[in-house]
């Protein structure tokens, strides 16, 4: 088996598998700060309790997102050794910097969130809401400060030393705020927390329609899609105004990349929008492609003589899986479609007070449910795999980043084990939402004498 | 340059004696858990943990980070060196971590005896593959010119790196015992107590011979006097631990536990400097705090945002603490 082809195998498995926790726990942490403010406002216990709901949802699914992150970090040292060598300099101070503002902040602000809610003031509790969202918004802009240095590296130089008589390149840190502040770093921070708080809005309004639709506790999941319906609106359109602006940078700084997003061959003027197509990398061309002309030129110069750089202006070897590339990327953009859809339908009907009434509509927001999370992923697809071969871009290929010293059989065999752990774990989480949306939220009779 | 080397030596130390102290209670009650028979019992042990685990472990992906930072090559290759035993670690952190967080979601005897058990694994694997990896650091390992590791895996499996690894169990269960003994109330606390003494009594006889053998690392070490100073501080400060648990109590006791952990840490630093990664089949190959550190530069900033973040950090330990500070009630069941 080719070492470097399990290393590539096992990062995305788990980075997907991780994937799944992080954005609805920001998400949800953002919703649960707006319930304990609005309760913190007007006592209203329909707040308490919905805070207090969505909080048990938040805790299940942040210790799996604590616990397959921990195997990212580990993993860039465990399998790819040649990469921390090189990059060490620069991506190792994010890592650790998301450790001490953000992940210390968060994991002692949720210890009180979610065992401390008789032993602090009822400010202090609203306080340590807002600490945990603004814990998990912190950490994924150090993460992706980390992997947008990797787009487009910036702040730095490489040199090469003898070590031991062999020479070694490496990239090294020459302007710390040029690196953490790249040219990628902002338009895509902003597309990864929209992108992210996308799942957890989402989340809340398709599993609250599904629990109307079964008829558990319909009160308080109608009040829950109420609640939701309004902030899905707004930031799936967010996240599609940053998501263009981010493909702007895209088409400045990695003009391969965006080829690829495009399926463009030929550089050209009134470059055309691919809407289907198969992408042939050997042949070079598009098969069945449906085209919309002038499209891309448009979208990213806002003329129609916008030169758009083609493939073939980069060699073969240069350039990204195209297929695989242009289908994550375009299937994200239809998801963000269809969620956009969703939401518009939802606040007309919200409008029209009939959101809930009809059943058609409960169903479509259940089937949303994965929806943003799938969106999430072929996202991070899209953005990955068009920077191939480049591990980081321009600078050091995938092949020569593995850790050389590890046998591919103990990938392997790692890699099994990772199938299995988290096949298990995911089972566990599924199971144990069930058990938490069947068991449904303490009573507002029972909220109200704890209060008192 | 070589100032700040030697104080990102220091901070990385910091972090592990950090995480080793905090992390060794909740890993250390975690071996213990299996002891309590009663379903009481072991709902207090997870109760007495349950707001500080995550905090604690957050210790352990600093110090990761930071030695990815400062010190690349090290991070490389121990942690591509030591492939297999990492595994090990996080596959006891996952199951520990979803033991203590879903063992009380559900009631069925079936389920909270399957977390139970996993907690238990969960917990010792790591303490044991942690003293296993600094048994072998200490030893030092086979690599190329670059630092990749070219030994077997069976290698690192070798009896003094096996001692070092019980040792830390010993260690770990020391200290997860005087904190149940502090964080509990009535007999439980009592048990926990003299779980503490046996631990203590195994702690040291599986210590003795590991020193004997591990004196010359230090001697042969440029700083030979250094980690003895912190060996006998060690063994101080551990019987006062002994002494105090016995006086019951149970607060000091645990401080007096905090601080050895310190002090042997500290000895297995003080042991290797400046090498990190002694190289076995050729010296000058080693990795050391001056030939593998990240540059000036970079040293620079993440000095600055740990002197911004370290004291927020220790401010959160201490408040979260306070907030928990009561002690954990056993419901007899």
């Amino acid at each position: 088996m080719d070492p470097v082809l399990l290393a590539r195998v096992q990062f995305a498995m788990t980075i997907m598998f991780h994937y799944i926790f992080p954005p609805l726990t920001i998400g949800l942490g953002w919703m649960i700060f707006m319930y304990n403010t609005r309760y913190q406002e007007n006592g209203n216990l329909v707040f308490r309790q919905l805070a207090q709901f969505w909080t048990r949802i938040f805790a299940v699914t942040f210790v799996l997102g604590v616990v397959t992150g921990i195997t990212m970090e580990f993993q860039f040292g465990t399998n790819w050794a040649g990469y921390s060598r090189f990059v060490g300099d620069i991506f190792g101070a994010p890592l650790a910097a998301e450790g001490v503002f953000a992940f210390f902040l968060e994991s002692s602000f949720l210890g009180i969130l979610l065992y401390g809610r008789k032993r602090v003031s009822q400010k202090l509790y609203w306080f340590s809401s807002l600490m945990v969202a603004v814990g998990a918004t912190a950490s994924a802009f150090w993460i992706v400060v980390a992997n947008s240095w990797q787009q487009t590296p910036a702040g730095f130089e490489v040199v090469t030393e003898m070590v031991n008589g062999v020479e070694v390149q490496k990239a090294v840190l020459t302007n710390f705020w040029e690196a953490v502040f790249n040219p990628s770093t902002l338009p895509r921070y902003s597309h990864v927390i929209t992108g992210a708080i996308t799942v957890g809005v989402f989340f809340i309004l398709g599993t609250s329609a599904w629990q109307v639709l079964k008829g558990r506790n319909t009160e308080f999941f109608r009040m829950s899609m109420r609640t939701a319906i309004v902030p899905c609106f707004a930031i799936i359109l967010l996240t599609m105004i940053v998501g263009h602006k981010h493909g702007h940078q895209v088409a400045e700084t990695q003009p391969a990349k965006l080829a690829a997003f495009e399926g463009i061959w030929e550089t050209q003027t009134a470059a055309p929008l691919m809407l289907f197509g198969l992408p042939d990398q050997e042949g070079e061309r598009n098969r069945f492609a449906v085209q919309v002309p002038g499209m891309v030129s448009l979208m990213v110069g806002g003329k129609f003589d916008t030169e758009i750089q083609g493939l073939k202006d980069f060699p073969p070897e240069d350039r990204p899986p195209v297929a695989i590339a242009f289908w994550a990327f375009h299937l994200m953009f239809y998801m963000g479609m269809w969620m956009a859809f969703i939401a518009f339908i939802g606040v007309i009907f919200w409008i029209n007070k009939k959101l809930l009434d009809h059943r058609l509509y409960l169903k479509l927001c259940a089937f949303t449910v994965p929806v943003p999370f799938l969106a999430n992923e072929v996202g991070w697809v899209a953005a990955e795999v068009g920077r191939q071969p480049w591990v980081v871009y321009n600078l050091l290929r995938t092949q020569d980043a593995i850790s050389k010293s590890v046998p591919a059989g103990q990938v392997l065999a790692s890699i099994t084990m990772f199938t299995l752990i988290y096949a298990l774990l995911f089972g566990l989480w599924i199971y144990l939402l069930r058990t938490q949306f069947k068991k449904g939220p303490d009573s507002i009779e029972t909220l109200a004498a704890e209060v008192e | 340059m070589e100032a700040l080397q030697i104080i990102w030596f220091l901070i990385i130390g910091i972090l592990i004696i950090g995480y080793a102290i905090l992390d060794g209670f909740d890993l250390g009650v975690g071996f213990w858990h299996l002891f309590a028979k009663k379903k009481g019992e072991r709902t207090a042990f997870i109760h007495s943990i349950e707001p500080f685990w995550d905090g604690n472990e957050v210790w352990l992906v600093t110090a990761g980070g930071a030695l990815f930072a400062a010190f690349p090559p090290v991070y490389a290759t121990v942690f591509s060196g030591f492939y297999l035993a990492m595994m090990l670690v996080l596959l006891g952190l996952i199951f520990r971590a979803v033991g203590i967080e879903f063992r009380n979601k559900i009631e069925s005897k079936t389920w909270v005896k399957v977390w139970d058990i996993s907690f238990f694994v969960g917990s010792v694997l790591p303490t044991v593959v942690y003293g296993v990896a600094i048994g072998n650091l200490l030893q030092g390992l086979e690599l190329d010119p670059i630092g990749d590791y070219t030994g077997s895996f069976f290698a690192l499996l070798n009896p003094f790196a096996l001692f070092c690894g019980v040792v830390g169990l010993a260690m770990f269960a020391h200290h997860g015992a005087l904190y149940l003994s502090m964080k509990l109330e009535g007999e439980m606390a009592e048990t926990a107590s003299k779980w503490a003494q046996k631990a203590w009594y195994a702690f040291l006889f599986t210590l003795m011979p590991t020193l004997a053998y591990g004196v010359k690392f230090c001697i042969s070490g440029d700083y030979r006097i250094l980690p003895m100073i912190f060996i006998v501080l060690t063994l101080v400060v551990n019987s006062a631990a002994f002494m105090l648990n016995k006086k019951k109590k149970a607060k000091e006791a645990f401080l007096a536990s905090s601080v050895t952990i310190a002090f042997l840490m500290l000895a297995v630093a003080t042991a290797l400097f400046p090498n990190m990664v002694p190289c076995t089949n050729n010296p000058e190959w080693s990795l050391t705090v001056f030939n593998s550190s990240s540059s000036q530069l970079t040293l620079l900033s993440m000095l600055i945002i740990a002197v911004i973040g370290m004291p927020i950090v220790l401010g959160y330990t201490y408040f979260i603490h306070r907030v928990f500070k009561d002690k954990v009630k056993v419901h007899k069941d």
